[in-house]
């Protein structure tokens, strides 16, 4: 294959990572933004959600497009309410205390972690994708006769990568409306910018802490849910997510959805042409180095507010 | 109206108030005065229930809100201006008044009247309700954080230095809409620092010195020159 049809092929490898990661990355940045709690944890909702699209897979055991939809629906409502009631059950005794959740949440990681291993084993599992037909892609090519198009060998993607691309850019344009324009997105928003003066109007902060970690979970399970297709649940899969996430919401801006995005974007896409053109390991080093270079030049991220 | 009594308060171990007893009427505007530091503050989110009462009551109109969740303290009709404002810096003008709403009335029909009857106590903000609320004028912030506590329709109205930094006409649309809730019925229960702006307004001073009650003084008290300079005795001016 030549050089062009080789970087479309990385690209969207890389959107498909990219879509994945927003979803997952929104959640971290949703739940530092309004609670300021580091959820070390956060990799593990995201594991959880692929290994329950197994477990709703295999329990229903019906069509793969009905466990599929099945599984994008019950596995978020699942690991979310597991997460309020962590939320309830921890967090909230220690008071929200930005340094001493994040050791909870590294206590929770392990928790959720070895229980997977006790409950669903240390192999990979696969899950159908609900479809996932072949599509050959056209490239250009400037021949004596001009621009003509052809279908170069090994140029595919399938319809599920597709789909999952779309479903994240649905999702997450679903989530921004939430935010902006739903009285429950307010109701966030103005807990995250002064917690005691919501307080002071009527808003039961807790409980919206409460929600807004459960929905920070489920956003990382949908992104597990939606992965699992193309890549197995394992009960280890959550580390190198919850790496990641990390270096999209801290090149981002930790709290800016926007700028999740577009990190996520950023990571994604590099990460996929890097990957296919040299190795995943270099990705991974530059991807980290762009973050060092965030943190010393841009520490409140590319698209975050310095704290007043 | 608010009947406090033995109120004790503090953040941690190092107790501030320390048994304050103070009384907020309808149709009054109550002065609380004291020097900085002496807990004023402290005892304003005390009563929000921002700050937890340690020992005493807190009763309004017979409801111990000392004994309430804190979301729940503006739910029984207290509207709270702060110090420094505290406005939602990155919300517009009309969701801070809207996040106001949300502790006001519950059907969508007295809720659009409050509004309506809030903003026309301050036309300037009507004007602005795109704008976000961290990019307005000390003045307009000020009118949002009021319009904001007005839009609970509290029957108790507190303000903590509402005219902190302002200019002379900013201070007196302040004071006008403060002797108008007055004048509504509202209880207004008001921390001031500058003598000359609480003595035509004030009826009723509390003054409060390390977190105790120091003196308490009437409208009609404080038209004596002699009780006039025993206040500003009190705070050392
Ligand atoms: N969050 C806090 N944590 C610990 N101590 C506090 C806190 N807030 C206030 N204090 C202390 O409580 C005391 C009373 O403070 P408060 O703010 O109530 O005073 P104030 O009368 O409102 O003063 P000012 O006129 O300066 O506004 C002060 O000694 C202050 O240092
Ligand atoms: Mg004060």
């Amino acid at each position: 294959m030549e050089f062009g049809p080789y970087l479309l092929l990385a690209c969207l490898e890389g959107a498909v990572l990219a879509a994945v990661l927003a979803l997952m990355a929104s959640g971290l940045s949703l739940v530092f933004g309004v609670m300021r709690v580091v959820n070390v944890a956060h990799g593990e909702f995201y594991m959880l959600g692929a290994v329950m699209a197994w477990v709703v897979t295999s329990v229903l055991g019906g069509g793969a497009v009905i466990n599929f939809v099945a599984a994008l629906i019950l596995a978020p409502l699942i690991v979310g309410a597991l997460a309020v009631l962590a939320d309830v059950t921890i967090l909230k005794r220690l008071n929200y205390d930005p340094e001493r959740t994040i050791v909870a949440t590294i206590g929770l990681l392990y928790i959720i972690q070895q229980l997977a291993l006790m409950g669903y084993g240390p192999e990979a599992r696969p899950v159908e994708p609900p479809f996932n037909t072949r599509i050959a892609l056209p490239w250009v090519e400037w021949g004596e006769g001009g621009i003509s198009l052809y279908f170069p060998w090994g140029l595919s993607t399938t319809s599920y990568k597709l789909f999952v691309i779309a479903a994240a850019v649905v999702l997450l344009a679903a989530l921004r409306l939430f935010m902006t324009r739903s009285r429950a997105g307010l109701i966030m928003r103005a807990t995250q910018l002064d917690g005691e003066m919501a307080t002071a109007f009527g808003i039961p902060v807790e409980r919206v802490y409460a929600l807004v970690f459960g929905a920070g979970a489920a956003l990382a399970a949908l992104a597990g849910v939606l992965i699992v297709p193309i890549q197995q649940a394992h009960y280890l899969m959550g580390g190198d997510a919850l790496l990641l996430s990390f270096i999209v919401v801290i090149i981002g801006g930790l709290g800016s959805l926007a700028g999740t995005v577009v990190a996520a974007v950023l990571i994604g896409m590099s990460d996929g042409i890097i990957s296919v053109f040299f190795t995943p390991t270099l990705a991974k080093i530059i991807a980290t180095l762009l973050v060092a270079l965030v943190l010393v030049f841009r520490p409140q991220g590319l698209f975050g507010v310095r704290e007043r | 109206m608010l009947k406090i009594e033995g109120l004790s308060a503090g953040y941690g171990a190092a107790p501030v108030l320390r048994g304050v007893n103070l009384r907020a009427e309808a149709g009054e505007i109550t002065v609380l005065m004291g020097r900085n530091g002496a807990g004023k503050t402290t005892l304003m989110k005390a009563i929000m229930g921002l700050v937890r009462a340690e020992a005493g009551d807190i009763d309004l109109d017979g409801a111990d809100l000392a004994q309430l969740p804190p979301h729940m303290v503006p739910r029984q009709g207290v509207g709270y201006v702060p110090q420094g404002r505290r406005l939602f810096a990155d919300l517009s003008v009309a969701q801070n008044i809207e996040v106001g709403l949300g502790a006001g009335p519950k059907d969508a029909a007295s809720r659009r009247a409050v509004r309506a009857e809030v903003l026309e106590l301050f036309p300037r903000l009507q004007e602005r309700m795109g704008q976000r609320a961290g990019t307005l004028s000390g003045g307009e912030q000020q009118m949002l954080a009021t319009a904001r506590a007005l839009c609970v329709r509290p029957k108790l109205l507190l303000l903590d230095e509402p005219t902190e930094g302002l200019q002379p006409s900013m201070i007196e649309a302040i004071r006008q809409v403060m002797v108008a809730m007055r004048d509504k019925g509202l209880a207004v229960l008001l921390v001031e620092q500058r003598i000359d702006a609480v003595l035509g307004l004030a009826d009723r001073v509390s003054v409060i010195e390390m977190g105790r009650n120091a003196e308490n003084f009437s409208r009609a008290e404080l038209t004596e020159p002699e009780n006039a300079r025993r206040l500003r005795g009190h705070l050392g001016v």
